[in-house]
């Protein structure tokens, strides 16, 4: 591993070195470093494009980790990761990519994430993506992550996009049976010409189902964020979305909300509010001692990463 | 020594000018405590803005210490040592109870420190300070961090505009302590409750935009309205 690789693997899933549970390291398009245990199984799919993960019954308080790295120009890659996990698990996943580009040529990854999460599970799943590199090749990212979740099973998912990305299209699905919990956390920043657009579909198809999409982001410069949501009731059920954007420069944010109660015992709420940073918010931070740009960055770092 | 040299502020409303403040002079003397009352609309949170340089005068100055600070910024004012306590507190997304504290002290506080200064206005620190400045929390719980947040400047000049309001289970008794224990400073705060003027040094009283009345506490006290300290009596 280089030093661009131990940056890449720092950012996107905080490892300094190799983790202590089981893992997955992919670069450029291959796996190279990988490990199991007894409680977690990591097979390669046999057409070489991904892994199956496997985790087994009551595995509780572990973690996998599957960052991918990508360090060259004009590459992309494709790449199908299935997670099954087993009934009663507690399980941390960090997932996350990190392209380093720095020829003229863009570089892809399209991460195809699906989870069958057990009964009575819960998943805490962190995504964290992240560009660099002096290059003018883009740095492209398009997540798509599928989410089928048995009854009484939560899931915590952590999307954040910390910068750099040229172009990403995200697309989450899930479907909730009776008595899940799904919470999806997503904090995007764009700057200069970066596109983001992420569009979520949920069915809240069992009783008592919930699920709450809290979606933060900022946009710089010339850039542009679309955020799309579609929430659909099918049981007694309870459904929360929320889009909040902060502009700052030209940029543009799209908040296209669609929910869509199927059963009358479904409550369906939608929230957006997009906007410059408020006056009041800078003012305040200023009559303590920041100036506006310090008060500017303490608000949007905030805003994006607490 | 903090001075308003006759300073005037107009706004244009439905396209008609009106005078907020006209000719407002006043000294304000190192650890004295300044209480400025009067009746909604007389001026007084506007004055208060303009000395932190929230908004800015129409006509006049404001001098600090002999220097003219009227064209400085908010953030200049307040690396000067004024600091301002709102009326309404302001509410953030992901910024949390010592996150603010950190910066209003410009170190980074640990436990100890943070307890000190929320214990002053009746928080406990354990609880608070990894709590989101957010419409979570309650009227009176943002009200005393904002407080807290002026308390941890440890400023040379400290204006509060109606710090009572919204102070929900919290007394009024310890809310006069903490103003009577802010030691080497100009504080200025406006209030309608008679428990903060009984313990002004000095009391202004504003009325259309002007001073209908100033001077020693005990001189102007008794000339005030029982039920209703913004107005005289009779």
């Amino acid at each position: 591993m280089d030093k661009i690789d131990k940056i890449l693997l720092e950012t996107v899933a905080d490892l300094h070195k190799v983790p202590a549970g089981a893992f997955n390291i992919r670069k450029n398009g291959e796996s190279v470093l990988r490990n199991s245990n007894k409680d977690i199984e990591i097979v390669p799919k046999k057409n070489g494009k991904g892994i199956d993960i496997f985790i087994k019954k009551g595995v509780k308080n572990k973690s996998v980790h599957i960052p991918v790295i990508i360090t060259m120009g004009g590459f992309s890659d494709l790449v199908y990761n299935d997670f099954y996990i087993s009934e009663d698990c507690d399980i941390t996943i960090i997932a996350g990519c990190g392209i380093h580009n720095n020829t003229c040529k863009d570089s892809q990854h399209d991460g195809i994430h699906k989870f069958h999460v057990g009964k009575n599970s819960i998943v805490r799943y962190i995504e964290k993506h992240f560009g660099a590199g002096e290059g003018e090749g883009k740095k492209i990212l398009n997540p798509i992550t599928k989410v089928f979740m048995k009854e009484n099973s939560q899931m915590f998912f952590d999307s954040l996009q910390i910068g750099g990305v040229s172009s990403t299209i995200r697309k989450t699905f899930a479907k909730l049976d009776k008595n899940c919990i799904l919470n999806i956390k997503e904090n995007i920043l764009t700057s200069d010409d970066q596109y983001a657009k992420t569009y979520f579909k949920v069915q809240l198809l069992g009783e008592n189902s919930k699920c709450e999409v809290v979606s933060h982001s900022v946009a710089k410069g010339n850039s542009v964020q679309e955020f799309i949501s579609d929430m659909i009731g099918n049981n007694k059920s309870f459904g929360h979305v929320e889009c909040d954007g902060i502009l700052l420069d030209n940029a543009r944010i799209v908040s296209i909300p669609k929910i869509d109660a199927l059963s009358k015992e479904a409550s369906l709420i939608h929230e957006a509010a997009i906007g410059k940073i408020a006056n009041d918010q800078l003012v305040k931070l200023m009559t303590l001692g920041l100036s506006q740009e310090e008060a500017e960055k303490t608000i949007i770092n905030g805003f994006l990463y607490n | 020594m903090l001075k308003t040299n006759d300073l005037c502020y107009s706004a244009i409303e439905n396209d008609v000018e009106k005078r907020i403040l006209h000719n407002i002079n006043l000294s304000f003397a190192d650890n004295k405590i300044y209480v400025i009352t009067g009746q909604n609309g007389s001026g007084k949170s506007t004055l208060l803005k303009i000395i932190m340089g929230i908004i800015h005068q129409s006509q006049g100055d404001v001098f600090y210490d002999g220097k003219n600070i009227s064209n400085l910024s908010i953030y200049e004012r307040s690396k000067l040592g004024i600091s301002f306590a709102f009326q309404q507190p302001v509410t953030f997304k992901g910024i949390k109870v010592k996150d603010l504290l950190n910066i209003a002290s410009e170190e980074k506080l640990n436990l100890a420190g943070m307890c000190e200064i929320l214990s002053k206005v009746g928080l406990c620190a354990k609880n608070y300070i990894d709590r989101e400045i957010n419409d979570k929390l309650s009227g009176g719980e943002l009200k005393r961090i904002e407080l807290a947040t002026v308390l941890a400047r440890k400023a040379k000049i400290n204006m509060f505009d109606e710090p009572e309001a919204g102070i929900d289970l919290w007394s009024f008794e310890n809310l006069t302590t903490l103003f009577k224990d802010m030691d080497n400073s100009i504080n200025i705060i406006v209030s309608h409750q008679r428990k903060i003027l009984e313990i002004a040094d000095e009391i202004i009283v504003m009325k259309d935009g002007e001073i209908l009345l100033k001077g020693e506490k005990d001189d102007v006290l008794p000339m005030l309205s029982n039920s209703s300290c913004g107005r005289l009596r009779g």
